[in-house]
């Protein structure tokens, strides 16, 4: 079992005890233990169950790379599924419950799919799932649904809040192990700006636990020492419970802090999201060791070496009383010994080499613990915790030679240098062959802005595993960030750490060397998802030979730990069984987070209100205060309608509708979109954006006018208004001010440069408001100051002077249908004239309209709408909008376009009006249906509709949309489907519903 | 997140601050021309795997575009230029071909 030691752990402090919860069981911790080292002292080795078999699953690391045990930790509005216990700082309180299982972690009817596991092999799903095909939808993926993914997302939102923070940095120094310490303390001492991140809450990472001795005195006191001077560096930025998650292009990093995630509920922001611009990067992130791959390698007790030694020195937890270990490699002998020293048992040390005679073997021997070299661990033994293991011949296929009975198993199958944040942005590895892992090519590291390198790794992180490699190699690769950042090294102590000669590693990927398929079935690479070594061999015999397409068939690496374990393990098999070499295969593509970071740090403040900016016309508070609904455009928010106590919105609509068609009605139109376009060239320029000429229109006159993109696709309308002999004001549509603004200015610089022609986006300098209605002039009268009568304002013209004592520009343009005018004043004034509007307006019934009224209206009318008639694929042509396409003109933007043969084509669907038979609604979306059915089996259509609604006006339902042939085709009768299956028959019209002579708007 | 430095105002602009623009140095081809010409102009567009110019505007800064010529592969950037450049400058084609010999030029 494992357990708490009496004495000793470097990490945990004893006089402060705490208590956690685990499935409802209060267990006994001390501060400074993670959850991971808390369980395990409390003898909860088994913590989950595996996505696939649901087999029994224990802890086997003790830092970021653990797959296995993942629980939901907090509960309510602060539960999180998915944190890994190995890097969770337990406190006093701390509740957590394991996942993937029912009913309970020890007995879960889902580990029946164990038994079956000969029939799950890899691509299961890709093989199994296909046929019959209704099986897919009613009886597949029902039940795969309900049994992926691992944990439950919270019920409640997030009571925490998270935050961002922006820095700027010379050198970002990832990793605050010897090696980053190291070369900070050069940066810094050079002048950098220096920001030292680390993931864990304690600086050293492995020197402490592994013994290390730096300048004659234990590792603990140079780290320490290194802190204190570096603490002392006021360009020195240090960080612990940082993790950096990626580097990006040029130099951008993002980490992820944890701030008060041990302290929930304390008001500080849970997670902190820095957002960092370096010029450097110093990858000093460690190395992560491999799991060997033997015959119930995933039992709970099962753990790596490096963790074990972990557990011991750090939390003086015991994993068990008796701990084979079993290796490929001299270091895994330190775990033996710290365990000796610790008073535990070490039944043998199962080395594969053929010998084991290093300076580590050898004080294990002498410390009386027995080593058989060239021996394999042919299975391991137990269910949901190890008793035994049975050993056999390395170079054999598994005979048993004996059987040693043991409760813990720790096993190292070398080192991998933590290549992610090197590779992140396009570093490239090398393998190295002697030492049997991947490590970066200093050669082609990735490249910032300038050409140079971008990243430099050191320490273990650059293959430098042992602590006296780690510190020469940090103190070089400190003195080539300074270089290279053109500053100038001073004198800064280096750290010497005392060298321990090792043995060379001997790669293993499966054990014994010649297992048998009955042992292969039960050798784990990925723990987390369930692939085995027979997995990633049936991949290979299917034909699948890339490491990614590998990844994929089997899940490989597809986990929460994203591989961190059984990556190099995997693509080793993955060679061997393609009988290539490792470097031939390579790995998949190490792509950020490191770490899964939390959506809420990724979201930061942008939640609720401030969610994104928004923008407000001068009127906003006005509806707001009218109890409007307001609708999303864009970044605005514009009414919908205004409704009255006890009215649906549908009815608000339609009031306001009705009110506007007999009396008056006012629309905040500020969002339209304004834009000054000034100059010598402006005629010459606008004659080119828009397809009808604008340089003809004379001073005072309004103009309808279309653009289109080069394709000839229909992208914006608008009234085009002269004001003066060179200026003109384009009105656009509410979404589109800053797009064509952006694509005259596109135009203007980049193609005709030379044109004298300025523009100005002033759509939030004016408000507009459209008075709509018989009796609009009324209204404008009683404010007086202008005359508005038909004769000196007819329509499409305007005026400039004072209405009610605000100077007014006032257009006689209208979308609605009625008599119309829009006044623009200036945006402070926008508030005034509408509060006087309505005071004026009062005697004559002026009631607000919204959005959705306004839409009515103008299909009543048979006006088109941007992105409702259009999609990106209607030309002006399709819309009966010929009229507005200038024959003289040589060139606009679209002609080209516009004259392709498909876009000439006579089959084309146009614009017409639909009216059904029964005066009901046509669904949103609906197609005319035509005969017969395409390629697909699905039923052939002949035109869709594009804008439809019940207009209160006529009292039935009217709609317009694009058909075959469809202006030769009035008064036929067609079908448009229904959501519901069936079909609607509706006769072809002209699109124009109401007052198809502009009496009305005229008048 | 490119860092690209705007040849207007001189600031290093990061890429939220920019918008993208596509492949630089197109020559339009309006009405007159022939089908090939007018496919080309609108839809063939060059994406190498090194070597690339490109149309970017400082959309959140002076709202000016410019032109770069960046390393697709290795996102090195030789340099930015006004676009109002019927073609790169000569110096910035010089530098690009010390740093690449194997490079092919920008037509």
């Amino acid at each position: 079992m494992s357990t708490r030691l009496s004495k000793g752990g470097r990490l945990i402090d004893r006089a402060h005890a705490i208590e956690i919860s685990f499935n409802g069981k209060r267990l006994r911790g001390y501060r400074g233990d993670t959850l991971s080292a808390a369980l395990l002292a409390n003898d909860q080795m088994l913590v989950g169950r595996s996505f696939k078999y649901h087999r029994p699953r224990g802890i086997v690391a003790s830092g970021a790379e653990e797959p296995n045990a993942l629980v939901n930790l907090g509960a309510g509005a602060r539960a999180e599924p998915n944190q890994r216990t190995t890097t969770t700082e337990a406190f006093d309180g701390l509740v957590a419950a394991s996942q993937n299982h029912w009913p309970s972690l020890d007995y879960d009817i889902g580990a029946v799919n164990n038994l079956a596991a000969r029939f799950l092999p890899a691509g299961f799903y890709y093989k199994t799932f296909i046929h019959p095909r209704p099986a897919w939808k009613h009886l597949f993926e029902p039940i795969i649904r309900r049994s992926a993914g691992l944990g439950k997302a919270p019920a409640e939102p997030d009571a925490d809040r998270y935050e961002q923070v922006y820095a700027h940095c010379d050198l970002l120094v990832a990793g605050g192990g010897i090696a980053g310490l190291q070369a900070a303390l050069i940066a810094g001492a050079a002048g950098a700006r220096v920001m030292l991140l680390e993931q864990t809450a304690h600086w050293g990472g492995r020197a402490p636990v592994d013994g290390d001795v730096i300048d004659g005195k234990p590792a603990e006191e140079w780290i320490t020492a290194t802190l204190d001077a570096l603490g002392k560096m006021e360009n020195v930025t240090l960080k612990t419970r940082c993790m950096v998650a990626g580097v990006y292009d040029h130099g951008y990093v993002l980490a992820e802090e944890r701030v008060a995630d041990h302290t929930p509920g304390d008001g500080r922001p849970r997670k902190r999201l820095w957002r960092i611009r370096a010029t450097r990067v110093l990858s000093a992130t460690g190395a992560l060791e491999r799991p060997l791959a033997f015959a119930g390698n995933d039992i709970p007790g099962v753990m790596l070496a490096s963790a074990v030694r972990d557990y011991v020195g750090n939390w003086a937890v015991s994993p068990g009383d008796r701990t084979v270990v079993v290796t490929n490699n001299d270091d895994a002998y330190r775990t033996a010994i710290a365990l000796k020293e610790a008073g535990l048992e070490v039944p043998v040390i199962v080395d594969a080499r053929a010998q084991a005679n290093g300076a580590l073997p050898q004080k294990a021997r002498a410390m009386g613990i027995r080593v058989e070299a060239g021996r394999a661990i042919v299975k391991v033994k137990g269910g949901k915790r190890v008793t035994g293991v049975a050993l056999g011949l390395m170079a054999g296929e598994g005979a048993v030679l004996e059987e040693i009975a043991c409760d813990a198993v720790a096993m190292s199958g070398g080192w991998s240098p933590v290549v992610h944040l090197w590779s992140h942005c396009g570093g490239k590895l090398t393998w190295d062959r002697a030492r049997a892992m991947f490590r970066p090519d200093a050669a082609r590291p990735p490249l910032t802005q300038d050409g140079s390198a971008l990243v430099i790794a050191a320490g273990a992180a650059n293959g430098a595993l042992t602590g006296a490699e780690a510190l020469a190699d940090a103190a070089e690769a400190g003195v080539a960030a300074v270089k290279s950042l053109d500053l100038k090294a001073k004198t800064t102590p280096i750290g010497k750490a005392e060298a321990v000669e090792e043995a060379m590693i001997e790669p293993v990927w499966m054990m014994p060397q010649g297992a048998k398929a009955s042992l292969r079935m039960k050798m784990w690479l990925d723990f987390q998802n369930d692939v085995k070594v027979s997995d990633v061999q049936l991949a290979a015999r299917e034909g699948y030979q890339s490491v990614e397409h590998t990844k994929r068939y089997t899940t490989l690496g597809m986990a929460t730990d994203q591989g961190k374990l059984s990556n190099i393990n995997g693509l080793a098999i993955l060679a061997d069984a393609l009988n290539e070499d490792i470097p031939a295969v390579g790995t998949t593509t190490f792509r950020p987070p490191y770490t899964p970071v939390t959506i809420g740090a990724l979201v930061g403040e942008a939640r609720g209100e401030i969610f994104q900016p928004l923008r407000r016309t001068p009127m906003q508070g006005w509806h707001e205060a009218q109890g409007a609904y307001l609708e999303p455009v864009g970044l605005w928010r514009r009414p919908y309608c205004y409704p009255r106590a006890g009215e649906t919105h549908e009815q608000a609509v339609n009031r306001e509708i009705l009110n506007t068609r007999a009396n008056v009605g006012l629309l905040d139109a500020s969002t339209l979109g304004k834009i000054i376009v000034r100059g010598p060239d402006a005629g010459r320029f606008l004659d080119m954006l828009y397809t009808n000429v604008m340089s003809s229109l004379p001073v005072g006159k309004c103009r309808y006018g279309l653009m289109c993109n080069e394709q000839g696709f229909l992208s914006d309308d608008g009234v085009v208004v002269r004001l003066a002999e060179d200026t003109w004001l384009c009105h656009t549509t509410s979404g589109g001010a800053d797009r064509i603004h952006g694509w005259m200015e596109d135009w203007l610089q980049c193609e005709w440069w030379d044109w004298k022609v300025y523009t100005a986006n002033v759509t939030e300098q004016y408000a507009q408001i459209a008075v709509a209605g018989p009796k609009a002039r009324l209204v404008l009268e009683k404010l007086g100051g202008m005359d508005v009568s038909k004769e000196t304002m007819p329509f499409m013209t305007f005026a400039e002077g004072e209405l009610a004592g605000i100077p007014a520009r006032v257009h006689r343009i209208s979308f609605s249908g009625e008599l119309s005018y829009e006044i623009a004043v200036p945006a402070s004034h926008g508030l005034a004239l509408w509060e006087k509007l309505v005071a004026a307006g009062a005697e004559f019934g002026v009631m607000p309209y919204g959005t959705e009224a306004m839409h009515i209206m103008r299909a009543e009318k048979g006006f088109i709408m941007i992105g409702d008639e259009t999609d990106g694929t209607v030309i002006p042509q399709d819309l009966g909008l010929d009229w507005a396409i200038s024959k003289k003109k040589a060139d606009f933007l679209g002609k080209r376009g516009q004259e392709r043969t498909y876009l000439a084509s006579p089959d084309r669907w146009k614009l017409v009006g639909f009216e059904t038979l029964d005066g009901s609604v046509i669904p949103d979306g609906a197609y005319v249906l035509d005969a017969g059915t395409n390629d697909y089996g699905f039923r052939k259509a002949q035109g869709r509709v594009t804008s439809t609604y019940h207009s209160p006006t006529l009292q039935k339902g009217i709609a317009m949309g694009l058909l075959r042939h469809g202006p030769q085709r009035m008064g036929e009768v067609v079908e448009f489907n229904t959501m519901a299956g069936g079909t609607v028959a509706a006769r072809v019209v002209n699109p124009v519903f109401l007052d198809p002579n502009g009496e009305k708007q005229n008048g | 997140m490119l860092i690209l430095e705007c040849p207007y105002c001189g600031v290093k602009a990061e890429e939220t601050e920019l918008q993208p623009g596509g492949e630089a140095h197109l020559k339009r081809f309006g009405p007159g021309s022939s089908p090939e010409d007018f496919e080309a102009y609108m839809f063939a567009r060059k994406n190498p795997k090194g070597v690339h110019f490109e149309r970017w505007r400082h959309a959140y800064g002076c709202g000016k575009w410019f032109l770069a010529a960046r390393c697709t592969a290795t996102l090195e950037v030789f340099g930015t230029y006004p676009a109002q450049s019927p073609e790169p400058p000569a110096d910035l084609v010089n530098k690009i071909k010390a740093k690449r010999p194997e490079w092919k030029g920008w037509k």
